[in-house]
């Protein structure tokens, strides 16, 4: 009999668990609401069959416990019966597969006036880059990455020039605009994910991933690795500050650009020179001084 | 389920045993087939070499492959406590360094999935169980099935080896997922790594050794009168779990090759354009999604190849310890073979966001969800199994119970995991970690310690200590649900998992005391276990002896010559078999069970049905 006391205390114990837990959802800052709402629903339909089969159980425990001469039923089959659990049970699965795949299907198809964000990962960091005046992303390659040309952007491309660099692990959205997060490694597999957002998707080397949403709440939130990448993974952090209009083009206005970059690094080349002449004449000086 | 009770008398010529235990009555209701091949021929070792080590007994062979798994169980159970305290007390352990808690990740996953659990339930029960539920003497090949546990016994010394290389163990996570396998990044991307390859490699050599038996046994060397709708559960789950590891466990062995050319020679099967402290190295064009592909591919599968046996064993418990017999057994049979075939086809959910092509979601969100079908199918009939039985609250019954309670609460959330798009927030966090250790991790572990509970008078001779299994069994229950149970909502925070420490994020922070609670729980169920252990020796030493068929089943086990059966199994006749092995609590029977001997003659007044 205590069997089944206990049994149905750990049943009573979920309920009251699921329904005072202070762990739960952040609240969300993206479109991704018909996650939560699927998710709820799938609470309802999948805690109930769960509750209803342990209190069955627990019933049986209760009435049927072992009693000599107890009179059993002997019915190895009941066809009718089987029929009717099958049919409910695939309906119950079609009923929640159905908002499952719909929401898929907006997961996979980008809203076309989606700004796109190349997100670059490493071994263990971030960087992001936004598409100039021309809206379009340059395009990249891995092995012309270097200090000069961090993003790896092809110099023939001239989609490139203009893009936006911010070598920084914390990029700034703009609210209620739709982001396509393109994503791409240079070294192992990581995967961009922020929970307020729910959205995530690995970057994979050798290839670029993509996923979208939208922000819709003014505020910062922080980036997790979620895609184990070896030792560093779990202090692989970054950021997303997601800021109103005004805001945010200030902010883009205040970044760098690659063309801005290049001329920053030819100018520099040039002091380098100059600087080694200095320096050539200094010896030179020092040498007649001796 | 018995025998037609056609007049087959034409044929009776032929049958030279068909008449034996069935004195006095109508031979016609008995008849069995006659047998169409002569007997194996068994090698009895003599030596204590031949005997115990290098045995050809299939039961031997199967305590072999029981003891082995579980000394792995063990370590993968140290390995765990590791992590949690990691994970409950960052810090307080100061050994544990990132690289260390990576490795722990990896070992532990590593060893509970492939060496502790395919291995016990295949190696361990199918080894022990099959001969004796089919009424086979031995399996039909005794020196590959000795070989089988050598090779498996190897490839466990070389994990276990490759703690003590330099580098240590790998530390990718159980999925050893390239790049970052066998770049530098990884602890043990150098020995650990291929010490794990050669391991793994060796595991699908020794298993297709064992495999192969356990199915050639299963349909060739079934005993007269045992036809396939007649195998008890068991039989049938370790069977169809044995057929997805013949087709799965290639693709897990040639990943493992790629990858060891990859890392050895230099191949890029998985290897990208790859840029590291600034330099490019000497790979470029490989995918590292394939890899996931053949990972999965076997890697799923591999989940029902755990799943199938815990079914098919805790069916065949529920059946004899409600006496009542399972109900649908034919939708049970079915529902094990439909969820084996579809368990091919569902593989690249565990990859939604992985990167592949995004349009495989709909395919694959769609074929999980139809296995969710048979699985539910399956939940009730046990649950109907309950119904107007005659059910002993007994220690097996009690994990029996403990699986259901498990099992459903995994499954559901399954179904959360596989509706692809409410997979996107929960992927890589917590929430998985939950739900798989609740279906694949303690749901299955209830079956096996039902199993032991059940089937150590068999092996032993002696009854364990119910009381001890009582406690043995809440300790376990209610530690490992209040382990999992609160978990799934640190992925509903966003938790992700493989994190060594949380910093100061608000999403851990607010879990702190969460956390410890697990890690003291995980703490206590696995102190648990040694209550287990403590009543295997107290029974060995002081045990009540146990009478010849405890539990009053019918499955041919019990109805061996000798208990514990002897080598041979079935003294000088092999049984013949005459009905299902649920015949339990039959109106007109005077027992409330008829065993798979027994002839219809013998039991002329009772009601069974013919189904």
């Amino acid at each position: 009999m205590h069997a089944g006391i206990i049994f149905f205390l750990v049943i009573l114990g979920s309920i009251l668990f699921h329904i005072f837990t202070p762990w739960y959802w952040t609240d969300i800052a993206s479109n991704w609401k018909g996650m939560d709402d699927t998710i709820t629903l799938t609470f309802w339909v999948g805690g109930g069959v769960f509750v209803a089969v342990c209190l069955f159980m627990i019933y049986c425990v209760f009435k049927f416990s072992y009693k000599e001469g107890r009179k059993v039923e002997y019915k190895p089959e009941d066809k009718k019966l089987e029929k009717i659990l099958t049919v409910a049970t695939t309906l119950g699965v079609a009923a929640l597969l159905a908002p499952g795949l719909i929401i898929w299907n907006q997961y996979v198809n980008v809203p076309k006036n989606s700004i796109e964000i190349d997100v670059m990962a490493w071994q263990w960091g971030w960087q992001y880059r936004l598409p100039g005046n021309d809206g379009k992303l340059g395009t990249t390659k891995v092995v012309n990455i270097n200090d000069d040309n961090p993003f790896g952007i092809n110099m023939d491309d001239p989609f490139g020039r203009d893009d936006v660099m911010v070598q920084s692990d914390i990029i700034n959205l703009e609210n209620n605009r739709p982001v396509k997060i393109l994503l791409r490694s240079v070294d192992v597999l990581h995967n961009w994910y922020v929970p307020q957002f729910r959205a995530k998707m690995d970057a994979v080397p050798g290839v670029v991933t993509y996923y979208w949403f939208e922000p819709n709440k003014v505020g910062e939130y922080e980036v997790l690795c979620a895609e184990y990448c070896g030792v560093g993974h779990y202090a692989m952090r970054g950021g997303v500050e997601v800021q109103d209009s005004n805001s945010y083009q200030q902010w883009l206005g205040e970044q760098e650009t690659f063309s801005e970059l290049l001329a920053k690094q030819n100018k520099e080349i040039e002091t380098k020179k100059v600087a080694k002449n200095n320096s050539n004449i200094e010896k030179v000086i020092y040498k007649e001084e001796k | 389920m018995s025998d037609e009770y056609e007049n087959k008398s034409g044929y009776q010529a032929q049958s030279s045993e068909a008449l034996t235990g069935s004195a006095g009555s109508t031979p016609d209701m008995d008849y069995v087939r006659p047998a169409e091949l002569p007997e194996q021929d068994l090698y009895h070792g003599h030596t204590f070499l031949t005997k115990w080590v290098f045995c050809q007994d299939a039961k031997v062979i199967g305590v072999q492959y029981f003891l082995t798994a579980v000394f792995t169980g063990i370590v993968g159970l140290i390995l765990s406590w590791l992590m949690r305290l990691q994970l409950g007390f960052p810090g307080l352990a100061g050994f544990i360094t990132a690289e260390h808690y990576y490795q722990f990740v990896t070992m532990h996953g590593m060893i509970m999935v492939v060496y502790f659990l395919t291995a016990l339930f295949l190696g361990g029960f199918g080894n022990y169980l099959i001969p004796l539920m089919v009424g086979a003497r031995d399996m039909v090949f005794p020196y590959v099935n000795m070989l089988s546990f050598w090779m498996f016994f190897v490839a466990v010394a070389i994990l276990m080896a490759s703690f003590f290389v330099p580098g240590g163990p790998t530390g990718a996570g159980w999925t050893l997922y390239p790049p970052q396998t066998i770049l530098e990044g990884t602890p043990g991307s150098g020995m650990g790594i291929l010490l794990m390859l050669v391991s793994l490699a060796l595991f699908v050599i020794g298993f297709t050794m064992g495999g192969l038996n356990y199915m050639i046994t299963v349909l060739q060397a079934r005993t007269r009168g045992m036809t396939l709708m007649r195998m008890p559960l068991t039989v049938w789950g370790i069977f169809t779990a044995t057929v997805l590891a013949m087709l799965a466990f290639p693709a897990l062995l040639v990943s493992a090759i790629m990858m060891t050319l990859d890392k050895v020679i230099g191949t890029s099967f998985f290897m990208p354009t790859i840029l590291k402290a600034g330099e490019v190295l000497e790979y470029g064009g490989g995918s590292p999604i394939l890899f996931q592909h053949l990972f999965w591919f076997f890697g799923h599968p591999e989940v029902y190849i755990v799943a199938l046996p815990a079914f098919g064993i805790v069916s065949d418990l529920i059946s004899v310890h409600a006496r009542k017999n399972i109900f649908g057994y034919r939708m049970m049979v079915w529902a094990i073979v439909g969820i084996g075939a579809l368990s091919f086809f569902v593989w690249a959910h565990h990859m939604y966001v992985s990167g592949m092509n995004p349009w495989f979601g709909f395919f694959f969100a769609t074929t999980t969800l139809i296995i969710a079908v048979p699985t539910a199918m399956k939940v009730y009939n046990w649950i109907l199994t309950l119904w107007r039985g005659n059910i002993r609250i007994n220690t097996v019954m009690l994990w029996c119970l403990g699986f259901i309670v498990t099992f459903v609460n995994g499954g559901i959330t399954g179904i959360f995991l596989g509706n692809v798009s409410v997979d996107v927030p929960l992927s890589d966090t917590y929430f998985v970690v939950a739900h798989f250790h609740m279906v694949m991790g303690i749901a299955p572990v209830m079956v096996i310690m039902g199993a032991i509970y059940h089937w150590f008078p068999l092996i032993t001779g002696r009854l364990l200590n119910e009381t001890l299994g009582k406690w043995h069994f809440w300790a376990t229950f209610l530690g490992a649900y209040s382990i999992y149970f609160p978990m799934h909502y640190l992925g509903f925070i966003g938790v992700p998992r493989r994190y060594y420490e949380m910093y100061d994020s608000p999403y851990m922070t607010s879990a702190v005391g969460m956390n410890e609670f697990i890690s003291l729980a995980a703490f206590l169920v696995g102190a648990a276990q040694f209550i287990l252990i403590f009543n295997i020796i107290k029974t060995l030493k002081t045990g009540k002896p146990a009478p010849k068929n405890p539990w009053k089943a019918n499955s041919l086990e019990w109805h061996t010559s000798t208990q514990p059966p002897e080598h041979g199994n079935f003294g000088e006749r092999l049984p013949v078999v005459h009905r299902w092995p649920y015949d339990f609590s039959v109106p007109g029977s005077k027992d409330d069970f008829i065993p798979q001997t027994t002839p219809p003659s013998e039991v002329v007044h009772t009601k069974v049905e013919k189904t």
